[in-house]
């Protein structure tokens, strides 16, 4: 989902960056406050950045022969809500455009939009969704994480299709969607189920914190385990 | 607490294990020699609009001089994340464990 450094008309850049500011500063200040929450809040953000600093490395290979990478911004939105990842999300891409000239400055609004915004967002919706549906948490978490990511990468298309609409802007998504969405469906599935993992652990290991948010059902008092 | 089911964790990772192996079996090879298997979709939209004509307009400030260096420095941003999650983690277990270990000694008194 990276756009290269300089592959984006200079306009384009500039309509993504303020579209993308906003969300942004919204997100860190919401990181500033859920961090003063208490202890275990911190240590939670602390792990949902963590989680998309790691998972957005690792490139995996694809059925399609091509091979791309997950973004794990899913997390953080179901733990957070959507804002923290904008924060969080433009951290990453920073951090890559800088190091590893992946991505870059000036597709950096455009990056962050797809990313660290719209997946996030969409993704949550569809947590939202599910758990309205009374779903299981573990299937509400799977498709949650697996929208994150494959929406993050319907974005870009977009964002390509409209700065190069060759033949035509439908035409143009329809080309860039099938480099990027095929790749995608079986990272989308892995992701999903390491996202699982994760929330499974966590219901474990901080099962007030997931109540309070609405995550898991109200946890039976710890005293009764005693 | 919930009931947690046991199979439920190593049935998710050998499912993981089984989608990281399956593209090595089931993917086209490459058609011609100079084609890289396993390529980023990053890296052939870029070359896609590159063939159409587009020329990037703006380069990177730093580039990792070789691929090597590249995936290093991946493998590096792979490890920072790795390791802070790992220490949030073992960190929220261990308060776990703590508030346990207080509750049963408050019950015993």
């Amino acid at each position: 989902m990276h756009i290269a450094e300089g592959f984006l008309p200079l306009t384009h850049c500039v309509v993504w960056g303020l579209a993308s500011a906003p969300f942004v500063v919204h997100g860190a200040r919401s990181v500033i406050t859920q961090a003063k929450e208490n202890p275990e809040s911190k240590l939670l953000l602390a792990a949902a950045g963590a989680f998309t600093f790691m998972m957005s490395a690792i490139k995996l290979p694809s059925v399609t022969g091509s091979s791309s990478h997950p973004t794990g911004t899913g997390a953080g939105a179901i733990l957070f809500k959507p804002p923290v990842m904008a924060f969080m999300g433009t951290v990453v891409l920073v951090f890559q455009a800088l190091l590893l000239a992946h991505g870059g400055l000036t597709t950096l609004g455009a990056n962050v939009f797809s990313m660290a915004i719209a997946g996030p967002w969409a993704g949550y919706a569809v947590w939202v969704a599910l758990r309205g549906a009374r779903a299981p948490m573990e299937v509400s978490v799977f498709f949650a994480m697996a929208t994150a990511n494959l929406v993050t990468y319907v974005v870009t298309s977009l964002q390509l299709a409209l700065a190069y609409p060759d033949p035509d802007l439908l035409g143009a998504f329809g080309k860039f969607a099938t480099v990027f969405a095929l790749t995608q469906v079986p990272l989308a599935i892995m992701e999903g189920i390491v996202g699982v993992l994760l929330f499974r652990f966590l219901a474990k290991v901080v099962p007030p914190e997931l109540a309070r948010r609405g995550i898991i059902a109200a946890p039976v008092k710890d005293a009764a385990h005693a | 607490m919930r009931e947690q089911n046991r199979w439920i964790t190593p049935v998710l990772v050998a499912l993981l294990v089984i989608l990281f192996a399956m593209p090595f079996a089931l993917a086209p090879r490459p058609t011609s020699p100079d084609e890289e298997a396993f390529g980023g979709t990053d890296a052939a939209v870029t070359t896609m609009l590159e063939q159409d004509g587009t020329e990037p307009w703006f380069d990177p400030i730093f580039e990792p001089g070789s691929g090597e260096i590249e995936s290093g420095l991946f493998g590096l941003q792979a490890a920072l994340g790795a390791g802070v999650l790992g220490y949030a983690l073992g960190n929220l277990r261990g308060r776990k464990v703590e508030r346990e270990t207080v509750a049963s000694e408050h019950n015993r008194t």
